[in-house]
């Protein structure tokens, strides 16, 4: 039960049972939504842009712990980042969730306590779906983004 | 349904299990509790052995050949087809036709009695809680030839109601289609009031047996149906192959399902006869090693007793029920009064993925996720549950384990 133990980590079950930035944002903000159709985990997220730096983010939606907690962190960590800062922590998370780096580097912060993740392939959709839909937001992708 | 007849033996659980090598296993350091039954069985032994012993002796194309191998193949792939007959007691091997599960099975008739029996306007009514395999089909037949989806609604306790269900009967209903038993809450589903509802107005009757036939006795001759659908891996024979039943004489004025070889009985670039039951819906090399895996399954567990399957099952269900519903924050979905051994349910607070996640690396297989029944969930207002659905070598020391691994998911959530 290690792994479990790594992959629930403190602060991964408070962020899903407390998750923060759960709201939307007015008609200004950039939006885009998620499903992961494997599991029904739904997913809308919300992005607040001034000039080339996210001003907000937010998110809703309902899911697994492992979904929410991402989608709160995320939109927790990428607040007074540039765009291509968002895109680098992601490609950086991406590597440490699927365990295709060993860059544990200082950057990611609160986000390396998805580390257990990677034990765990079956989730790691989990884990990368706030993610794909920022970004689909990002570059106002429309209609949903699935996992699959 | 036939319940009442008790079996003169108990079923010998531990001696059962020993027939199924997969159960005998560690799962991340655990001793294997294997609970995800609905979506597949385990194998016995005698289906091994018996594709084995193809493969190793046997192995050879059925219905052609004139040497010895492929007489021998013919003959244990036939055998199988009346194993199949047996068990459901149909009237003739001309009834069983081999697919490769309930989900073509289905298409079959979807595809072949629905484009020649069904018009535009013409109704096709299902149930509430039927699985995607139940429900696409149709919709596609719809979209090619006009006909309607008419879908009957189920109760709190996923009950079909049946009062409904007759109301929605009219004139231009022209096939019922249902579950015998539900795959997502266990529901066993009143088939014989259905078909004798449907029959009283003409209306042949299409029942999905892929999750009844594991758990009680299927006799299609006393239940009356038309079709009768089921899948061989989940009642203890391989994947890839299933069974559809139907009455010889609508059988006999469908069209072929698919052409090709070993369905036909002559080929001209003119014209093409077509071969008698039930090789006109075989097309193509069969899954032979698949046929003689179900046939050889399906002996076993008449060997074991239908019956006693039944009851013991019927025990395991209420001890578990009770076991479950005694856990809080637990809600159980699929509180039927007729049941097959399955326990859907949600923790509060606590979302199914997780749950099976921490289920896993305790040794417990459960399956989470909508099971492949939408609609069903969204009758429930969940978006998913876990499930835990049993078979006959399951035990109530195997509930326990469930009970307690639920118990400590709460803990590691801290609810």
């Amino acid at each position: 039960m290690n792994d479990i133990a790594d992959l629930y980590q403190e602060l991964i079950i408070d962020h899903s049972s407390r998750p923060r930035n759960f709201r939307p944002i007015g008609n200004a903000a950039s939006s885009a939504e998620g499903y992961n159709p494997l599991c029904g985990d739904k997913v809308k997220v919300y992005v607040q842009m001034v000039g080339d730096v996210v001003a907000d983010a937010s998110f809703q939606g309902d899911g697994c712990a492992i979904s929410k907690a991402s989608a709160s962190l995320m939109t927790e960590s990428i607040k007074g980042k540039t765009r291509a800062e968002v895109e680098k922590l992601f490609s950086e998370f991406h590597d440490l969730v699927t365990g295709a780096g060993d860059s544990h580097s200082g950057r990611l912060g609160k986000l390396a306590a998805f580390s257990g993740l990677r034990e765990f392939p079956t989730r790691v959709k989990c884990g990368t779906l706030a993610w794909h839909t920022l970004r689909a937001a990002l570059k106002h992708e429309p209609g949903v983004i699935s996992t699959e | 349904m036939s319940a009442e007849r008790k079996p003169v033996l108990d079923l010998d659980v531990s001696a059962a299990r020993k027939d199924f090598p997969a159960l005998h296993q560690e799962v991340h350091g655990k001793p294997l509790v294997y609970l995800d039954n609905a979506a597949t069985t385990q194998k016995p032994t005698a289906v091994i052995d018996a594709i084995d012993r193809f493969y190793r002796l046997d192995c050879s194309n059925v219905h052609r050949g004139v040497h010895e191998l492929s007489e021998r193949a013919t003959k244990a792939f036939e055998e199988a087809r009346t194993s199949v007959k047996r068990f459901i007691n149909a009237r003739t091997e001309r009834e069983i036709v081999f697919v490769r599960g309930t989900t073509e099975a289905i298409n079959l008739v979807a595809s072949s009695y629905g484009r020649s029996h069904l018009k535009a306007g013409d109704e096709i009514l299902i149930s509430a809680l039927e699985h995607h395999s139940n429900i696409v089909p149709w919709q596609l037949l719809s979209d090619q030839i006009g006909t309607r989806l008419v879908v009957a609604p189920i109760n709190d306790d996923g009950e079909l109601m049946l009062e409904e269900f007759e109301r929605r009967l009219g004139p231009n209903t022209a096939l019922v289609a249902v579950a015998h038993v539900s795959n997502a809450l266990g529901t066993v589903m009143p088939v014989q009031e259905i078909i004798r509802m449907a029959h009283a107005r003409n209306v042949p009757v299409l029942i999905d047996g892929a999750q009844a036939v594991s758990h009680l006795r299927v006799d299609v001759r006393e239940l009356g149906c038309d079709f009768y659908a089921f899948s061989g891996h989940k009642v203890f024979g391989p994947t890839g192959i299933g069974i559809l039943y139907g009455r010889e004489d609508l059988l006999d004025r469908m069209p072929p399902y698919q052409g090709g070889g070993d369905m036909i009985r002559s080929v001209t670039f003119e014209k093409t006869t077509y071969n008698e039951l039930p090789y006109k819906f075989e097309a193509g090399t069969p899954h032979v090693a698949g046929a003689i895996g179900l046939g050889a399954a399906l002996d076993y567990l008449s060997r074991l007793g239908i019956d006693r399957v039944t009851d013991y099952e019927r025990g395991l269900l209420a001890y578990g029920t009770e076991l479950l519903e005694s856990i809080r924050g637990l809600r159980l979905i699929g509180t039927a009064r007729e049941k097959a051994a399955v326990l859907s349910f949600v923790l509060e607070g606590i979302h199914p993925h997780d749950v099976g996640t921490v289920l896993d690396r305790l040794g417990i297989a459960v399956r989470t996720g909508h099971h492949c029944a939408q609609p069903v969930m969204a009758r429930f207002g969940v978006p998913a549950t876990t499930r835990a659905s049993l078979a006959f070598y399951n035990t109530k020391a195997e509930l326990d384990a469930l009970a307690d691994g639920i118990r400590q998911v709460q803990q590691w959530f801290k609810l």
